[in-house]
């Protein structure tokens, strides 16, 4: 898989892997390509796989009743979409749909959870790496939590 | 009429009589006022700069300068949030208000250094206004810059500074444009996330990239590091600072940031020295 | 306005100050020099030397000040006083313009003042000079004190009687006057008389005592006045710690030096009032009840204000730690950066008049993780 293996490579997320391990990734990783507003996934349904976006743009969305579906957070070449298939219940918290037509890296997440069974420091680098990405969605989802563009409390 | 000052220049704590001749409501609680001399007028301000706009009987704040010179006109355009009794009374100014204006004060964003390289222009809120004269000169001259990218973040859709500008700049086959959203709100197709994540979607040359900052200060922080993360040198990244200022001419000490006086070694200030005043809490 | 070739020291007698301060007078100064007043020795403006204080001295410590009573009848022999020389340079209160119902602005119409400054140690002519370089020469002086200070006559005193709280010579503004002065005066005081070894800087200076009967210094009172001086720089009451302060200020951003302080100061701001270098203002805007007629007035203001720092909904330093950083760091460290010196004299005024005594050279000292100095006799 020579695009996906190239792919892999160029990604910054995946930058602290060695060849071989980018290898293991590229052999459970296929090519995807959307159009505009095709759902990925839907909430609820059992989280399997995740992805590397290359182009496009793609909505985390939630159903809030008396909203409607609300996006949450948009998505955009270099971000991991998919957490949920590493941790309990397994099942996706969110959904995504494409706003864009959109190329993705999908990875077969039950191939790499096997390789890494066997393979627990391959297993250990690919976590820190998502782990990493975690991080800065989490500060920046944070940052989004202090409001900092409100206008202050509190007047001389 | 008051004396000089040793520098043959005029009394700096004397206000200039400019009127309001046009206001552009931008948000709910933001204009956009044209201000233009009743007689004696001030130098232009440069990209950076502040003015301090006076409202009689009410007080004075430091506004930075939203617009660029125009040649033969001596028209200022400050961007002013309604936050506080001065900046709601400068909110509320009607065309034909006559307001005191001191100035140009501060240090520039300095743009003519960054010719020939890529700009990252990165905007929190109403930080986007001290940042537009930025664009507008790289506009200008578009042919000195290589690429030119803008990030801005506003709370919600409604709250975007400029917003015909930035529906047209995202359009500009020359421009690079991220909007993005904090708060999920119906009716945007754009982006949702903090200004870093567009910020750090960039594909940057750290070798050629100049950057500059505006925003809250955890905004600024926060865009700083991930700059950082690319390899951009501290150098290389310019913020906007602000504190309280009563004078703004480096006499009455409110603006002190360590060893910086806001007001006379920025608002604009490199990261490199920023950067750790910034981390210390309280100072 | 270098002056041509000063004459030596002269001697001039109790009297001969007397028609110093007449002289100054009908040649239309101000005279500003200390005087008592309210258990205190405050600067005031004086109509003829006799409102010195005579035979007045001054106990001082850490939250001490006391007048006490001296066997000769020196002027000169107290310091660390509640006011500074700065509360006439750069006034408490001042108006800065106002504005009328047809949207001008006027200016202030303040006369600059004539003042002669009858008595300034070596420490307030240092910060004079300090003030001068804060308010007078940046990109945009304050035209007031500078048309203030271009007319200023000043009478400094090499100082021969340090007190209890002060630093000076550790912070190289004196005992003696440095330069500055129109006429400097040595005070001498013992059983064979009372008399003044007093020397021109300015051709001013010249004029000025040519009109006071005087004689040439002999060679042995010119020593024994150096040498008092001399001496005095012995018995200083402190001394600043001989380290560098600002790189200490730097890397003690963090410490728990300024939480241990901050238990015990009060935030009252007595040390930037008191303290002749400690010039931060604020502006306020007044008007009549008709609206019509608005003023911009701009006054005194302290770091240790809790809104002194306010901003979007909030002040930056709200802590009692962070404001006595700020006075401490500023005043020590970050004055270098800003204004090419320290802002600190060494008078001690910040020592004496803290309601909780908290020592200025002894914080530092702490900081720097040495001991204290103790200093020779308090006085």
């Amino acid at each position: 898989m020579n695009g996906a293996r190239e792919a892999l490579a160029g990604d910054p997320l995946f930058a602290g892997l060695s060849g071989t391990e980018l290898d293991l990734i590229a052999a459970a990783a296929r090519p995807v390509r959307l159009g505009a507003r095709e759902r990925v996934l839907r909430e609820g349904d059992p989280a399997r796989g995740c992805w590397l976006i290359h182009s496009g743009c793609v909505a985390l969305d939630l159903a809030v009743p008396g909203r409607g579906q609300v996006v949450v957070q948009t998505l955009g070449r270099g971000d991991v979409l998919g957490w949920s298939w590493l941790v309990p219940p397994y099942h996706w918290q969110f959904g995504a749909v494409t706003v864009q037509p959109t190329t993705m890296t999908e990875l077969d997440t039950a191939q790499l959870q096997a390789v890494a069974e066997q393979d627990p420091r391959f297993g250990y680098t690919l976590t820190l790496a998502l782990f990493g990405a975690l991080a800065l969605r989490l500060q920046a989802t944070r940052a989004r939590l202090l409001d900092l563009y409100r206008v202050p409390d509190g007047q001389p | 009429m008051a004396s000089p000052d040793r520098t043959g220049a005029r009394e700096p704590m004397l206000p200039v009589p400019y009127q309001v001749t046009s206001r552009q409501a931008e948000t709910h609680d933001s204009v956009t006022l044209r201000l233009d001399p009743l007689g004696e007028r001030l130098p232009m301000a440069q990209p950076g700069q502040f003015s301090m706009l006076a409202v009689p009987r009410i007080g004075e704040v430091a506004i930075s300068a939203s617009g660029v010179p125009q040649p033969g006109e001596a028209s200022l355009e400050h961007t002013i949030r309604a936050v506080g009794a001065v900046s709601r009374a400068l909110h509320d100014a009607r065309p034909g208000t006559v307001l005191g204006v001191r100035g140009p004060f501060g240090t520039t964003w300095d743009l003519p250094s960054a010719a020939g390289r890529d700009l990252v222009i990165v905007a929190g809120g109403v930080g986007l206004a001290p940042l537009r004269p930025v664009i507008l000169g790289a506009l200008a001259e578009r042919d000195t810059y290589r690429r030119v990218c803008l990030v801005a973040g506003a709370r919600t859709p409604a709250e975007f500074l400029f917003r015909r500008e930035l529906d047209a700049w995202a359009c500009h086959p020359d421009l690079e444009v991220d909007l993005t959203i904090d708060q999920p709100s119906a009716g945007w197709n754009g982006q949702v996330g903090f200004v870093t994540e567009p910020l750090a979607r960039l594909r940057l040359d750290p070798r050629r990239t100049t950057a500059f900052l505006c925003g809250p200060e955890p905004m600024m922080r926060f865009c700083a590091q991930g700059l950082l993360r690319k390899g951009i040198a501290a150098g290389d990244i310019r913020l906007s600072l602000e504190r309280n200022m009563q004078c703004g001419i480096g006499l009455c000490g409110h603006c002190q940031l360590g060893p910086i006086l806001v007001c006379r070694d920025g608002p604009v200030v490199g990261y490199a020295l920023a950067g750790p005043l910034l981390s210390i809490g309280e100072l | 306005m270098t002056a041509p070739q000063p004459a030596g020291p002269v001697v001039i007698t109790r009297d001969g100050l007397d028609g110093l301060v007449e002289a100054l007078i009908s040649d239309g100064y101000q005279v500003i020099g200390p005087t008592v007043r309210d258990s205190a020795i405050v600067l005031s403006e004086l109509d003829s030397a006799g409102a010195l204080p005579a035979g007045w001295g001054v106990e001082t410590g850490p939250g001490l000040y006391r007048l006490r009573r001296r066997d000769d009848a020196a002027v000169f022999a107290h310091s660390a006083g509640p006011g500074t020389w700065k509360q006439f340079l750069h006034p408490p209160r001042r108006q800065l313009w106002s504005t009328d119902a047809d949207g001008g602005y006027q200016p202030a119409q303040t006369p600059a003042p004539r003042y002669a400054f009858l008595g300034v140690r070596g420490c307030d002519l240092a910060a004079i000079r300090i003030l001068g370089r804060v308010l007078g020469e940046g990109a945009h002086p304050d035209g007031a004190f500078t048309r203030t200070r271009q007319a200023l006559f000043v009478v400094a005193v090499n100082c021969t009687e340090p007190g209890g709280v002060c630093f000076c010579a550790s912070m190289g503004t004196g005992p003696a006057a440095g330069p500055g002065y129109d006429l400097a005066l040595t005070e001498q005081s013992d059983e064979s008389g009372h008399w003044f070894v007093a020397e021109a800087g300015t051709a001013e200076g010249e004029r000025i005592l040519a009109k006071v009967p005087q004689r040439s210094a002999s060679v042995a009172e010119k020593e024994e006045a150096k040498a008092d001086v001399s001496e005095a720089a012995q018995r200083m009451g402190r001394a600043m710690p001989p380290v560098d302060l600002p790189a200490l200020i730097r890397e003690s951003v963090a410490s728990s030096h300024w939480e241990d302080v901050a238990s015990r100061c009060l935030t009252c701001g007595n040390c930037t009032m008191v303290c002749p270098t400690c010039f931060c203002t604020t502006t306020e805007d007044v008007s009549d009840l008709t609206g019509d007629h608005a003023e911009r007035w701009q006054h005194w203001a302290s770091c240790f204000e809790l809104d002194f720092s306010f901003m979007h909904g909030g002040s930056v330093r709200q802590s009692g730690a962070s404001r006595y950083r700020q006075w401490f760091s500023h005043k020590l460290g970050t004055w270098h950066e800003q204004f090419g010196s320290s802002g600190c004299v060494g008078c001690g005024r910040c020592i004496a008049w803290c309601p909780v005594g908290i020592d200025i050279t002894e914080e530092a000292a702490r900081l720097a993780g040495v001991d204290p100095d103790p200093g020779q006799d308090p006085a």
